[in-house]
């Protein structure tokens, strides 16, 4: 293909600006279902693989109360704030159980939505000696542990590092802002054990109380990690017979339902992105049949000044293609436009976790999407091109009369 | 001798009669001369515009041969071919044959540009101005009359200097002046140029500017004479 035949097909294109639109709004229409699609699908992924790692424990131990799972889990997957309590000595209990390597505890605090807090946010004590969960993720914002009255804060809480957070009329120093895992932990608050001791006497003082029967040294959970070897299941079971009170849920438990949703979300929009690409395939097909018949007599012309067949065809390869590049710029454009500004939107409309590729992961997908929307364009056109190819110039001159 | 055509039939199949087949010409053998106008009268239907075709490489015989300069026309492969088209054949067909996307004078210059020849710019403009198309070159056709178009198509076929140049009822939109105009331009383009011409005509004006007239009917040429 050379630059005549390019700069002929260029003003083919361009000088018929219906005929280019409706075929590249066409092509949009499939590369906007593909490359929109796909992005959510992998945001959901994302999403499943970020929840794996933050949860980081092949156990969690919580109170019995709190087992209602749903609420539970809802924490972790939604940002949920809540609070629930056990006695600090499961932890103890916990790690005396045969076949646990680690046990690290979390204490959950939920700030108000009054003048005592800025904002409303579930703060999460760890203690930095123990916790093997928490303290790799927030390791790639802050290379120092977590001082008294520091917290880190989770991608989607308002405050910036530097500024100075109250909760329950204490104040805070934001050292840290976390990357994204788009689960419910990024609208969450982490501080060490002396910071949320600190913060649940101050919300005790207003009237928020953690009190338990057994004790004033409280927990909410135990993250338990496995020794490599032993079946969790059969540990599982060994701590819920060995502590009272206490329930221990497979963190797997958690997120097979996650990941049942999830699939079932994935194979919506496969049969969606396949259908629309079934559709849109049809239809090109189907309009470049019928723009190809029409534009017999110009060709018949194109044949009798010198062009061959082969140049004919490669013409309208080339022209299909054209407009499928633009097609698939616009599509992909419009699905940007679509997704980006609006993911919190389809987060907590999908109610799962929705970790967003990276730059480059979506640059890939979209060059790929508009390679795919330029070849089933081209593709659509080639029985017309073939079709147009065999018939005589002198036929077809005849015919467009 | 500029083209020679040799027992060259066409033959559709369609229910006529007994037969399942007809012949739109039946095989006739012609020569064309270079410096000649020659000129092909005949009732609708009577094979002219398909004998016009078979000649000027656009639609293969059902047998037969056609010579150009003793270049074998049909035993070419279409890429040979279409560049012989588009080198040294000129061809105005019936109707339109303006490409819509192109402005006249991108239109004229087509051929040459497929073919990667120069482009023939100073041949374009002598023939736009005899002609009266040059003030619409940068117009696009969907702005032109019937006749301007026509006229077009003719610059369009002088323009690349063809060996022999090949006019299918090329006056048929044109008014008497303009016909007398594109009649004069193909006996002067043949007659100093040492072209060949062949027009396919209704009008009896273009006998005039003949130097060789042949009739047709019922696929056949009936009969073939120099002008009186």
């Amino acid at each position: 293909m050379t630059m005549k035949h390019f700069s002929l097909s260029l003003k083919n294109l361009i000088r018929k600006p219906g005929r280019t639109g409706t075929l590249a709004l066409l092509t949009a229409f499939l590369a906007l279902a593909v490359f929109g699609g796909s992005v959510v699908v992998l945001s959901l992924r994302s999403g499943l693989n970020s929840l794996e790692a933050r949860l980081g424990a092949d156990i969690i131990l919580v109170p019995s109360e709190a087992q209602s799972k749903v609420s539970f889990q809802n924490m972790f997957l939604q940002g949920t704030t809540g609070a629930f309590y056990m006695d600090a000595s499961a932890l103890d209990k916990a790690l005396e159980v045969e076949g646990v390597e680690k046990a690290a505890p979390q204490t959950f605090l939920a700030s108000l939505k009054a003048d005592c807090c800025s904002i409303k946010i579930q703060v999460i004590g760890i203690d930095p000696e123990l916790d093997f969960t928490v303290q790799p993720w927030i390791a790639r914002s802050l290379t120092r542990e977590l001082g008294d009255m520091d917290v880190a804060v989770g991608c989607k809480v308002e405050a910036d590092v530097g500024e100075i957070i109250r909760i329950y009329e204490q104040r805070c120093k934001v050292v840290a802002r976390l990357e994204a895992t788009g689960t419910g932990l990024d609208t969450a608050v982490y501080c060490n054990m002396d910071t949320m001791n600190a913060l649940l006497a101050a919300a005790e003082e207003k009237g928020v109380s953690h009190k338990i029967e057994s004790g004033d040294s409280v927990i909410s959970a135990v993250y338990v990690k496995v020794k490599d070897g032993c079946d969790i299941d059969a540990v599982n079971n060994r701590l819920n017979g060995h502590i009272r009170k206490v329930t221990a849920v497979r963190t797997r438990s958690m997120i097979t339902g996650v990941s049942d949703s999830l699939a079932g979300v994935s194979r919506t929009v496969t049969i969606l992105i396949v259908s629309v690409w079934a559709l849109a395939f049809f239809i090109l097909l189907l309009a470049f049949v019928l723009i190809i018949r029409e534009r017999a007599r110009e060709f018949a012309v194109l044949r009798l000044v010198g062009a061959s067949r082969g140049m004919l065809g490669r013409m309208v390869l080339l022209e299909s293609a054209l407009c499928g590049l633009l097609g698939g710029l616009m599509g992909v454009g419009l699905a940007a436009l679509l997704l980006f500004p609006f993911a919190q939107l389809i987060e907590s409309a999908l109610k799962l976790p929705y970790l967003m590729p990276d730059a480059g992961r979506v640059l890939l997908l979209a060059a790929g999407t508009v390679l795919l929307a330029v070849t089933v364009a081209a593709l659509s056109s080639v029985i017309a091109a073939y079709r147009l190819s065999r018939i005589d110039p002198g036929t077809a001159l005849r015919e467009g009369n | 001798m500029a083209v020679k055509a040799e027992n060259i039939s066409k033959r559709y199949f369609r229910k006529t009669g007994g037969a399942n087949y007809f012949y739109a010409v039946k095989p006739i053998t012609l020569t064309i001369e270079a410096g000649e106008v020659a000129v092909l009268t005949g009732r609708s239907g009577s094979g002219k515009t398909t004998l016009l075709n078979m000649l000027s490489g656009l639609l293969k015989p059902t047998e037969g041969r056609v010579w150009i300069d003793g270049a074998d026309l049909y035993s070419l492969d279409d890429r040979a071919l279409s560049r012989l088209r588009g080198e040294r054949i000129g061809v105005v067909p019936q109707g339109r044959s303006a490409i819509d996307t192109l402005t006249v004078l991108e239109n004229i210059l087509l051929p040459a540009k497929l073919c990667g020849k120069p482009l023939p710019i100073e041949a374009a403009s002598q023939w736009m101005e005899r002609l009266g198309v040059a003030p619409l070159r940068d117009a696009r056709p969907a702005a032109l009359s019937g006749g301007e178009l026509r006229r077009m198509a003719i610059v369009r076929a002088l323009a690349q200097s063809p060996d022999i140049l090949f006019a299918d009822e090329p006056t048929g939109d044109l008014d008497d002046e303009n016909t007398n105009l594109v009649l004069s331009a193909f006996r002067d383009y043949a007659h100093e140029q040492k072209k060949a011409v062949f027009v396919v005509t209704h009008e009896n004006s273009a006998l005039q500017y003949a130097d060789m007239i042949y009739r047709m009917d019922g696929g056949q040429i009936i009969s073939s004479a120099e002008p009186k």
